[in-house]
């Protein structure tokens, strides 16, 4: 760009002089115009979302848009809020699946990154062919028989029935075997002469040389478990064990239905853990959430 | 020994559910009832038959057909805007992912009143500037595309930064040479170099998004529950149906198979391009 910057003036077949600085002075506005109009509709419910929170239901259909007054009708809000509905509860169920989920995953994937990485085995291309098979398979396939393993069990309506048909995650195995890989051999090497055992290096040089590769998995886990539907949704029944979005299901096709005011602070409450999370570490949100086309 | 826990979880929680699912595609198994029996490819032929089943994956197909390239396009042309900015792009980026992070039945119960028949502020808009209203979510010849413009609004922050991410790859000095060449900065120099240069992005995109696409439910489950009329019943919310509300895990055992199917095959070709991909950002 700084070539051509300094060599368009000199070309005589431009003789539009003060053309490209006026041009791109516009270019600039228009551009800046298009992205301010397509974020004013991306967040648009988030707007709705914090106006209705802060205001008293019946106002809202008359003026759906309209500013808030004052402070008691978001502090009626609230109340109502936590008082019908076991928000706390919910928020804690979610905090303890997803804790679970990813301390589970992490301590299984690891291990087997590693191995597959920079171990020597038999069937070690086996299992690697194996866990590609698996990354293609949509989550939702095999949950079917584990439903029906549950249900023999008696495990359904519980917190192991959230947590362990998600404790490996051939994608953590995959993206770990990638970058275990590029781990120099020599210091592997000298580590084991120095008498490191295989967990020790494991956990003192490997895990820590990977930790931005585990940042961005952990965000995606937590992220894709904390707002997941589909199987709560199948295997919970009782409002104690539900997760945020299932309990958000039951709130919405409950009694509450209509009260906008009090389902708008339960759905600032439940989305807010992740989206701040997400404005304090954007660079590993976006990147554990798009890195990972894969589930 | 390392890989011997999570071998063995492989095995019991993908491999023998997925033999088991081929299984239970042959079978008339009902949850609950004792005596079952081999259908041989009974299910698949009540697939063929039925339309629910089959609107399922007609619906499904057309929400694929809406959401991949309306979330490619406004995610090309956010990230062209976007990459051409000097200011701000930090905070654009920001407002178009946050969508991504959001727990949609939250999102949902706002785009429910959003869209809202009779109350919606979209359809008072739509009043006022003449086009009148329009049940977005209860006519059924509406309510898939509607789902589709949501689920779109979803995908946009992440094909905006794939998109990105393709553009700050290509070389610079591709864009010095054709300038030398007195190439212009316009749609010139956008359709000769910077689209056919983001061809392999563009399909890892795609493809990417189609499978998130394939496997749309949240949005059915928490709109409009395969309604009105049957007109968002999607495969997977056809699955959920089948198996976990009317018990019957044969034919849901089959809409799986098919349904694993089409996802594996988009799955093994982004398998092929992510090799490649896996160490952006």
């Amino acid at each position: 760009m700084t070539h051509a910057a300094a060599i368009l003036p000199a070309n005589p077949a431009s003789s539009e002089g003060m053309r490209p600085a006026l041009s791109r002075w516009f270019g600039a506005l228009g551009g800046h115009a298009f992205l301010i109009a397509l974020a004013a509709v991306v967040l648009l419910p988030y707007v709705w979302m914090l106006l209705t929170a802060a205001r008293a239901p019946a106002d809202i259909f008359a003026d759906p848009f309209g500013l808030p007054t004052g402070v008691e009708h978001l502090q009626a809000n609230v109340a109502r809020a936590f008082d019908t509905v076991p928000l706390l509860r919910f928020m804690a169920n979610g905090l303890v699946v997803v804790t679970c989920i990813l301390f589970l995953q992490l301590a299984f994937a690891i291990p087997c990154a590693y191995a597959l990485a920079k171990g020597q085995f038999r069937g070690q291309k086996l299992l690697f062919a194996l866990i590609l098979t698996a990354l293609c398979v949509p989550i939702q396939v095999p949950m079917l028989p584990i439903y029906l393993a549950l249900a023999k069990l008696g495990a359904l309506d519980s917190y192991a029935a959230l947590i362990v048909p998600f404790a490996l995650s051939p994608f953590a195995i995959f993206l770990l075997r990638q970058q275990f890989k590029s781990y120099p051999d020599e210091i592997i090497q000298a580590a084991r002469l120095d008498g490191f055992s295989e967990a020790e290096i494991v956990m003192r040089l490997i895990v820590p040389s990977a930790r931005p590769v585990i940042a961005a998995f952990a965000v995606f886990s937590v992220t894709a478990h904390w707002n997941d539907l589909y199987w709560p949704m199948i295997v919970i029944t009782s409002l104690d064990k539900a997760t945020p979005p299932l309990g958000m299901l039951f709130f919405k096709d409950g009694d509450f239905g209509t009260d906008y005011g009090a389902l708008m602070v339960a759905a600032i409450v439940t989305v807010a853990p992740i989206l701040i999370a997400f404005l304090f570490a954007q660079r590993q949100f976006i990147r554990g959430l798009t890195m990972t086309g894969l589930r | 020994m390392l890989a011997l826990p999570a071998a063995i979880l492989l095995v019991v929680l993908v491999l023998l559910p997925l033999l088991f699912v081929f299984g239970l595609g042959f079978t008339d198994y009902r949850l609950g009832s004792r005596a079952w029996s081999f259908t041989g490819f009974a299910n698949y032929e009540a697939l063929l038959s039925d339309a629910r089943s089959r609107n399922a994956f007609l619906h499904t197909a057309m929400y694929v057909a809406i959401v991949t390239p309306a979330s490619l396009g406004f995610g090309l042309a956010i990230a062209l805007a976007i990459q051409a900015r000097k200011h701000f792009r930090r905070v654009y980026e920001v407002i178009f992912f946050l969508p991504v992070t959001s727990t949609f039945v939250a999102m949902a119960i706002v785009w429910q009143f959003l869209l809202h028949g009779r109350i919606g502020p979209v359809n008072q808009w739509l009043e006022a500037i003449g086009v009148g209203r329009v049940d977005f979510l209860t006519d059924p010849g509406i309510a898939l595309t509607a789902l589709a413009g949501i689920g779109t609004w979803q995908l946009i922050g992440q094909t905006t930064i794939l998109f990105l991410a393709g553009l700050a790859s290509i070389p610079s000095d591709i864009y010095d040479a054709a300038a030398l060449d007195g190439m212009g900065r316009g749609w010139d120099r956008l359709i000769r170099i910077t689209l056919p240069m983001l061809a392999p992005t563009t399909l890892f995109v795609a493809i990417t998004t189609s499978i998130t696409a394939f496997q749309v439910f949240d949005s059915v489950a928490a709109l409009t529950r395969g309604g009105p009329a049957g007109a968002t019943d999607t495969a997977l919310y056809r699955i959920y149906q089948e198996a976990y509300r009317y018990t019957e895990m044969g034919a849901a055992a089959a809409i799986s198979v098919v349904f694993l199917a089409v996802i594996a095959l988009f799955s093994l070709a982004q398998l092929a391009l992510t090799d490649r991909r896996i160490h952006y950002g």
